[in-house]
């Protein structure tokens, strides 16, 4: 038996501890501890890009990261960006481009976009292909996923 | 560091050391790698650097992630072909975590930064039980997934010795989607006037079992110019069959992809 290891983690603004076995993954830790069923698991190897999710502001695969790697540091998860009532502006920009079917990739889209946007300048359509390219949807052909995501560029851009 | 050793030496040769995760992770989530101890280099101050060296190089700390790499302006001055290359690396979530040391230990003969060193002329070092030592690219990869790295040594940075100025640069790779690891790449240094001949270079990935310098084309280069190179690249490739592309494909691609490097390495000398 695995020694449990003590750990407190900062999830959408509050500090949670636990203790977690050291092989525990991120996003399991998220799903199971947290009840935070927002980040979804595909792949479970990183191909996918369901379980993205940010630390310190970073998008990662939260299935390609350990719970005790998390002690100290900030997640923010899907939860984080609006709720039901009152959608955040990128969630907003999904919706209003029909950019989801099934909602299986969604959380995923939402946080590799939302880093995305605050790291790359995204002046083509391409330039959001290729940052989108780490998360597989198998429903919408993504078109609608990226006129989203262009739509909340443009905002971003005060165009 | 020394910590961290001492606990890889304990472990008779079984441990593993997790730096960015993002290939010894996916391993362990398949079941197809385990070890009775993992030892986390993600504290280690000081290892994330990258300083320029008085030689026009680059001395780049073993946990550099690939985003730092991708957006450094010290990479893109002084290895525009580096810079090129590491916007073929995966995605952003895994650019973030994924580490320059990671990549070199993982040796994985389609990945980029393994190809970049080889070209590059890279100085390894690792540190170990028995000290430090400084292990040229070129004898660094052994096989897939394989290095001379011993199961107690950690690389701790990479050294990248200064291009001479104005060499033109080209890299090219196919991959079936962005982000994928390459069905096969290809990239050229050729010196600008007054830079010596020889070192016109010619990096392979994906076509052999680990990263090469393709030493006939670039002699061929030399005598006869780019299709010239192109045809000791196709003759001298001898690459393996896959679900991604037959032996003959690749071998094509290759020649392909050289012409391509070639093309663009020698329009940008001298700018």
């Amino acid at each position: 038996m695995t020694q449990k290891v003590s750990i407190t983690v900062t999830v959408n603004g509050a500090a949670e501890t636990a203790e977690v076995e050291p092989r525990l993954l991120l996003a399991d830790f998220l799903r199971e501890n947290l009840d935070l069923t927002g980040t979804h698991v595909g792949c479970e190897h990183g191909i996918c890009g369901a379980c993205t999710v940010l630390m310190n502001g970073d998008s990662v695969r939260s299935c390609l990261t350990f719970a005790v790697q998390a002690d100290g540091a900030r997640i923010e998860t899907v939860e984080s960006l609006g709720s039901i009532d009152a959608l955040g502006p990128l969630q907003e920009a999904f919706r209003e481009n029909h950019a989801l079917q099934c909602g299986f990739c969604t959380p995923g889209m939402l946080m590799t976009a939302t880093d995305m946007l605050r790291k790359y300048p995204l002046e083509t359509d391409d330039d959001i292909r290729d940052g989108l390219s780490g998360n597989i949807c198998r429903c919408t052909g993504y078109q609608n996923i990226v006129a989203a995501v262009r739509s909340a560029a443009d905002k971003r851009d005060g165009k | 560091m020394e910590e961290a050793i001492a606990a890889l030496a304990s472990s008779g040769g079984d441990a593993k050391v997790l730096a960015g995760g993002q290939s010894l992770v996916p391993m362990l989530n398949f079941r197809v790698v385990d070890a009775p101890l993992f030892v986390d280099i993600n504290g280690i101050e000081g290892l994330d650097g990258i300083e320029e060296t008085e030689d026009g190089g680059l001395r780049i700390g073993a946990l550099a992630r690939h985003f730092v790499l991708e957006t450094s302006a010290a990479v893109k001055d002084r290895f525009p072909v580096l810079h090129d290359a590491m916007k073929h690396v995966a995605h952003l979530a895994i650019r973030n975590r994924g580490t320059i040391g990671g990549s070199l230990s993982h040796a994985d003969p389609a990945a980029e930064l393994p190809m970049m060193a080889v070209l590059l002329e890279a100085k390894i070092i690792a540190a170990g039980a028995a000290g430090e030592r400084m292990i040229p690219a070129g004898d660094f990869f052994t096989a897939p997934l394989t290095t001379v790295l011993a199961p107690d040594e950690i690389v701790v940075a990479v050294e990248f010795p200064g291009l001479s100025p104005g060499t033109g640069w080209g890299f090219e790779e196919f991959a079936q989607r962005r982000g994928d690891f390459a069905v096969a790449g290809v990239a050229a240094l050729v010196p600008a006037d007054g830079g010596a001949p020889e070192d016109v270079r010619i990096g392979l990935m994906g076509l052999h079992d680990t990263p090469v310098r393709a030493r006939s084309a670039e002699a061929a280069f030399l005598d006869g110019g780019i299709e010239a190179a192109v045809k000791a690249v196709r003759q001298d490739t001898d690459p393996m069959n896959d679900l991604h592309g037959s032996a003959d494909y690749r071998r094509h691609l290759a020649g392909v992809l050289t012409r391509r490097v070639l093309t663009a390495a020698v329009e940008r000398v001298g700018r």
